[in-house]
């Protein structure tokens, strides 16, 4: 296929993944507010999700303070931020528009809905609950497009660099939200392992719908290193690295076959990675430092994309 | 020529397409039922799922203005257009004449110029024109084939009487809208088309496809590899282009992703290089390649040119067609016919004053409230003057531009352009239409039977096109 078609699949299947991510993200930061509001105890919610979705830079070029309604309307739906809600659906939907022929009627429809109707949906002055509905919604679409690719896309080269454009940022979303937790600050009187530190745990499992989960696997209280594990290193964890990376080699794998055996840095990169997740410990990762770890990963999986591009879509 | 303008049909009421002396027309007759029983409501309720139909789809087409939708429906009317098989095989012989002189022309531009030679028209308005590319000099595109795919305007003024308006021999476009519009036909209302023996459009991709493969490069020995070339997705007929490809089962390509290496075109895949054949361009011939043509153009692709003249692709429409298809060469394709086939020919051509000499340009201005006025190489509507339509300080302000730079302008008498029963805002009224059926050039001609019919929505508009606020219908070809 066109080097052009599939690295617009690539980065359409990116932008449909990060809308969701970033509304995951604006619903956590969302969550720990109002909890910390109603704790009496006003942090720094805000900042940390901004520093989590990765957009602090561009934020404080353009606002002094990071106020719940700044970092909403950034994160939400500025035109300038290219990583908000809405960038990401005006993206998607330009590299679907531009490899129209390479899409199932069932994806276009997905994006081409999701983007008539998303200005009106995550309008500005909207309260916390029609907010909450319009992110809630940005998650439905990004997961109504996932299944019309699934389950409509023939199994060739084209469906495996959907693929990988979703799990590739899917494990950078999973780092970050995890991440979340590392800078937003615990209340000076509020000790590691109090009803704020809980809440804020409970608050990041919420956000990549892992809560119920955690209980299945585990039948025990939220213990930070559990809930680390179970987003880094648990094969159940749909959202994990680990199952990130698990689909992310295979998808290479399956690319390297359908192109007669070739195979290059990335395929290397991606498999070092995939065994580190695969046969990792979570006390090892803690005695490291959880926040060094992700960062790496975070990094590495940035590589990772470089890589994928330089093999295939030069 | 002047003395023809007599026996133009025009002033009286335009032709009804539904209606003759005797009443409804009996290829209308099924439509005439269907209107008489469908409520009034239903029909609207239909126009706004059609709307829906085609927004969901994502058919839309940019206009060149500022404001608004940049993704613009144009407006469809569910009333079809219908053509009996008499006249669809008197037209159908019409253009297959007319487009073979066109290309037995461009091949005599390009080689010995015999038409020139003997007469048949003034050296300078090929050698000078816009259109005409030296670089095609003397050279010869797989089976002589120029314009590849021809798109026709025809009008229509009487019960026999078809005129040519336009022959767009660059990349005309408006196909994908003849399709999309029998598609929604079908869907919205099934019962009307079984009731109807309606030839088909749906095989178009098809022939274009064997059309193009048909014109590979002689030295191409496998299945050829053929590619639609698209300026990208800003361009008004983006939709369209990746239609048509994803019809075809074609490459969708930008000129980027071709690269040329020793002549040879290759685009450029996750699998590395691979080499094409073909190259269905929709795109001008100033674009396509920096190193020949425009050294701005950021949409072509450097080399692709000397690949072509070097026989290793072929590229369709070939380069050089717009000097057939410019408005001031058009008052002489009767004469081409003529010439090259030895044919009396079907279609008529409307007489044309070529601005560019003094006895017309005199005749012009003094009749500028009769006639229509165009640019000699515009198109989509765009600069022209309806005189009957205009206002007397419109007509004057024009009037300065035609003798400012005279030889920009051709004019024409106003056609009584057929009518259509045409769903509006306030009922069933009869509106202004044109037809622009595709004509397909490879080994042999092919038309699909039918095209796409316009029609200007607004109440007495003569003006079609789509980027002035026309719509589209289908267009029925009946088979009995």
């Amino acid at each position: 296929m066109l080097s052009r078609t599939a690295d617009s699949l690539f980065w359409l299947a990116r932008y449909m993944e990060r809308s969701e991510d970033m509304a995951r993200a604006v619903l956590v930061g969302h969550w720990m507010a109002s909890m910390a509001r109603s704790l009496g105890n006003p942090g720094n919610e805000w900042h940390s999700t901004l520093i989590a979705s990765g957009c602090e830079e561009g934020f404080f070029a353009k606002y002094e303070e990071a106020t719940a309604a700044a970092v909403v309307d950034y994160l939400v739906r500025d035109h300038d931020n290219p990583s908000s809600i809405l960038s990401c659906i005006e993206t998607a939907r330009r590299n679907a528009r531009a490899v129209r022929t390479a899409l199932t009627v069932e994806m276009w429809s997905a994006i081409n809905e999701t983007w008539m109707r998303v200005h009106e949906r995550l309008a500005p002055g909207l309260d916390g609950e029609q907010l909450s509905a319009g992110l809630e919604w940005i998650k439905e679409r990004s997961q109504l497009f996932s299944g019309a690719y699934n389950g409509t896309m023939l199994r060739n080269d084209a469906y495996f660099f959907t693929r990988l454009g979703t799990f590739l940022e899917r494990a950078d979303n999973t780092a970050r939200i995890l991440d979340v937790k590392y800078h937003v600050l615990l209340p000076q009187d509020e000790g590691v392992g109090g009803a704020m530190d809980y809440y804020q745990w409970q608050a990041i499992l919420r956000s990549v719908s892992a809560l119920r989960g955690y209980h299945w696997v585990y039948q025990d209280r939220l213990k930070p290193w559990l809930v680390a594990e179970l987003l880094i290193l648990r094969p159940e964890m749909p959202r994990s690295l680990l199952s990130c990376y698990e689909q992310i080699a295979e998808y290479l794998d399956l690319l390297a076959q359908a192109y007669g055996g070739k195979r290059g840095e990335c395929h290397r990169f991606a498999g070092e990675l995939y065994a580190r997740l695969r046969y990792g410990r979570i006390q090892d990762i803690f005695q490291a430092g959880l926040h060094e770890f992700l960062t790496e990963f975070i990094e590495g999986t940035k590589s990772l994309g470089r890589e994928i591009s330089d093999l295939y879509l030069y | 020529m002047r003395e023809e303008i007599a026996g133009l049909p025009g002033g009286a009421e335009p032709y009804h397409e539904m209606l003759g002396p005797g009443g409804v027309l009996a290829k209308y007759q099924g439509i005439q039922r269907w209107l008489e029983d469908t409520p009034a409501a239903a029909l609207a309720t239909k126009m706004q799922e059609a709307e829906l139909l085609f927004r969901r789809i994502g058919i839309t087409f940019a206009v060149y203005k500022e404001g608004g939708d940049p993704e613009r429906l144009i407006p469809f009317d569910i009333i079809p257009r219908i053509l009996d098989a008499a006249e669809w095989s008197y037209l159908e012989r019409g253009l297959k004449q007319r487009v073979r002189a066109i290309n037995a022309f461009l091949h005599d531009v390009y080689h010995e110029r015999e038409f020139i030679r003997a007469g048949g028209v003034d050296a300078r308005l090929i050698l000078h024109n816009e259109g005409f590319r030296p670089e095609m000099q003397d050279f010869t595109p797989p089976q002589s084939a120029y314009a590849h795919i021809a798109g026709i305007d025809l009008v229509r003024t009487g019960p026999e009487e078809f005129y040519v308006l336009e022959d767009n021999c660059r990349t005309p476009s408006g196909v994908s809208y003849m399709l999309e519009n029998r598609e929604a036909m079908m869907r919205l209302l099934p019962d009307l088309c079984a009731q109807h023996r309606i030839a088909p459009v749906s095989n178009y991709p098809e022939e274009l496809r064997e059309t193009l493969k048909s014109v590979a490069p002689a030295n191409c020995e496998s299945d050829p590899v053929v590619v639609l070339l698209t300026p990208g997705a800003f361009n008004s007929a983006y939709y369209e282009h990746s239609f048509l490809a994803d019809e075809m089962g074609i490459e969708l390509v930008e000129g980027a992703d071709l690269l040329v290496e020793d002549n040879i075109v290759y685009m450029r895949t996750t699998e590395g290089l691979h080499r094409v054949d073909v190259i269905y361009r929709r795109m001008d011939d100033d674009y396509i390649d920096p190193l020949t043509f425009r050294p701005d153009s950021l949409v072509g692709t450097p080399g692709l040119m000397n690949a072509y003249r070097a026989g290793n692709v072929t590229l369709a429409n070939a380069v050089g067609t717009g000097v057939a298809d410019d408005k001031a060469i058009y008052p002489y394709v009767p004469a081409m016919i003529r010439f090259f086939l030895g044919e009396e020919p079907i279609l008529k051509n409307v007489p044309t004053y070529t601005c560019a000499h003094e006895p017309d340009l005199a005749f012009v201005l003094d009749h500028l409230e009769e006639l229509v006025v165009k640019e000699a190489r515009g198109s989509g509507g765009y600069g022209m003057l309806v005189g009957p339509a205009a206002a007397a300080a419109e007509r004057a302000a024009f009037a300065e531009k035609l003798k400012a730079r005279p030889a920009d302008y051709i004019a024409q008498p106003t056609l009584a352009l057929s009518t259509s029963p045409t769903f509006v805002e306030a009922g069933i009224a009869p509106r202004h239409v044109d037809l622009r059926p595709f004509v397909l050039t490879g080994r042999e001609i092919r038309i699909v039977p039918g095209g796409l019919t316009r029609v200007a929505l607004t109440r007495g508009s003569l003006v079609v096109n789509s980027s002035q606020g026309g719509g589209t219908k289908d267009t029925w070809v009946l088979e009995t």
